[in-house]
């Protein structure tokens, strides 16, 4: 059965999402913890600093766990619409609901020339999906239907839970070390240390490892949020094709995306990965890195070759795939 | 104390059996359910019909036939509903069929192509009839669930008696009828 597949999807990101919720927590008292005794020299002086982060880590989570697909929303000015002002974007998100047996998802519209799409939101029923202007100018209806069927297979697997709390992650910890950062040039940290000679060995030590972490921490979360959802975008692909039955049209969609040289001006670091394709970097810096929020187009292209048993295709070939050799 | 282990054992067979019951009456409903959304959805498109056929029918002096072929598939659409899942799914097949020639008759008019209360027509039934399709995927997989939950052990035990039957499938065109046959001989 094809179901198999995505239910083990879902478990899998109920997991990691509550995993990830504990790891902020974590992540945010420890860094709350080491800030704190550097800053006073003693660890008792880390005590409350930790549990202030912890307080903000379990805030945060909840926050974005219930808030924040209408924060990702309002942050891209999406507008909702309907049936009325968006006849065929409506119908087409209704048709691939149906097929991915989940509930209609309510529908936004960005007001961006830069074609992509995003969805969002905590669990199927509360769930949205927004495309840019851009790509409802520049795509066919069947092209339309494989970038739906993906952001809806984001849905139904639950990857939009994940990406809500990656979010966070990723937005809090270079909230904390900045603050971080900020605060050591300041000179808080340095005013104590002067004044406290005999705490003096441990509390350069717990410095240079509060200064370590701060550096390292948001290097660390980056590399997590990017490894995964690479995985999340090719699953995507592949269930989209499984809903639409129809490789093609996604496989153009995604030629004209990748060929497409405008950048999404509404979008920044923090909602990079809920895209349908990296809205922040153009074509050329589009390939393959560790930095990369999502695989290379023509990879993407590529293994969706794959299912139909056809060869895979040099870059130039995938833009002539968009009609725009 | 043999009484309590007999009376033990009757109450354990009938919580079975209220587990299994209600199992399969679950498994229904939702066959049932899958099978109301495709209806809504065909009803959807017996109403937009009349609607296209009007307003295409001053353009094409022509194309008579295909606009009675579409009528009249309807009409046997529609009075099919009442004669069971697979004799409907034969006559929505038929009624798909003559609404593609209907929009492959349409891109040979410019000025058709060209209005826009065709093409919000022509979008409203492409829409309309991606969703029967998807919908009758998903109600042909409730179906399967349900035949192989009657047909397998424990079910297949009870499922008789209690009235539980096989359900059909709403088929898909069927491949042969789809190909068109081509005659190579020149006599």
């Amino acid at each position: 059965m094809p179901d198999t597949s995505f239910y083990a999807q879902q478990t899998a990101n109920r997991r990691q999402s509550i995993v990830l919720a504990a790891v902020v927590v974590v992540l945010l008292g420890g860094l709350g913890f080491t800030i704190g005794v550097a800053a006073t020299g003693e660890p008792s002086g880390g005590i409350g600093t930790m549990g202030i982060a912890g307080i903000l880590a379990i805030i945060l989570s909840l926050g974005s766990y219930f808030g924040g697909d209408r924060l990702v929303l309002a942050a891209s000015g999406a507008k909702a619409v309907d049936e009325r002002t968006a006849p065929q974007l409506t119908n087409i998100v209704r048709e691939l609901a149906i097929a991915a047996n989940v509930p209609m998802p309510k529908v936004y519209l960005i007001e961006d020339s830069a074609p992509n799409a995003f969805a969002t939101g905590r669990d199927p029923k509360h769930a949205s999906v927004a495309v840019t202007t851009g790509l409802l100018q520049k795509l066919d209806r069947e092209e339309l239907q494989g970038v739906i069927g993906h952001e809806l297979s984001h849905v139904r697997n639950l990857d939009i839970r994940f990406s809500l709390l990656v979010g966070v992650l990723v937005g809090s910890i270079a909230l904390l070390a900045d603050f971080f950062l900020r605060f050591t040039f300041w000179g808080g940290g340095r005013r104590s240390r002067s004044g406290r000679d005999g705490g003096g060995g441990l509390q350069a030590i717990m410095f240079v490892l509060a200064l370590v972490l701060a550096i390292v921490a948001p290097i660390a979360a980056r590399l997590v949020q990017l490894a995964v959802s690479r995985q999340r975008e090719y699953l995507a692909d592949a269930s989209s094709v499984e809903l639409t039955r129809n490789p093609y049209g996604l496989e153009r969609a995604l030629a004209k995306i990748g060929t497409d040289r405008e950048v999404l001006e509404v979008a920044n670091r923090a909602t990079q990965h809920l895209y349908f394709a990296n809205p922040i970097k153009k074509w050329e810096e589009r390939a393959s890195g560790l930095f990369a929020t999502h695989p290379p187009i023509v990879d993407r292209v590529n293994r969706l070759r794959q299912l139909t048993g056809e060869g895979p295709l040099a870059a130039s070939e995938v833009a002539a795939l968009a009609g725009l050799d | 104390m043999e009484l309590f282990v007999i009376l033990g054992i009757v109450v354990v067979l009938v919580l079975l059996l209220v587990g299994l019951y209600n199992g399969l009456v679950g498994r229904r409903n939702r066959v049932d359910e899958a099978l109301a959304q495709i209806e809504v959805q065909l009803k959807r498109r017996w109403d937009l019909i009349p609607n296209l056929v009007n307003a295409v029918k001053g353009y094409m002096g022509f194309e008579q036939k295909v606009l009675t072929d579409v009528t009249e598939a309807r009409a046997a659409a529609v009075s099919a509903g009442a004669q069971g899942v697979a004799a409907q799914a034969q006559a929505e097949n038929m009624l798909t069929s003559t609404l593609r020639s209907l929009f492959a008759v349409v891109e040979n008019y410019p000025d058709l192509k060209a209005n826009q209360n065709v093409l919000d027509l022509q979008e409203q039934l492409t829409t309309t009839e991606n969703q029967i399709s998807f919908s009758r995927q998903h109600y042909n997989s409730t179906v399967l669930d349900f035949n192989t939950a009657i047909q397998t052990i424990p079910a297949v035990f009870v499922a008789g008696m209690f009235g539980f039957t096989k359900r059909d499938f709403f088929d898909a065109e069927p491949e042969a009828s789809g190909v068109p046959k081509v005659d190579l001989s020149l006599g």
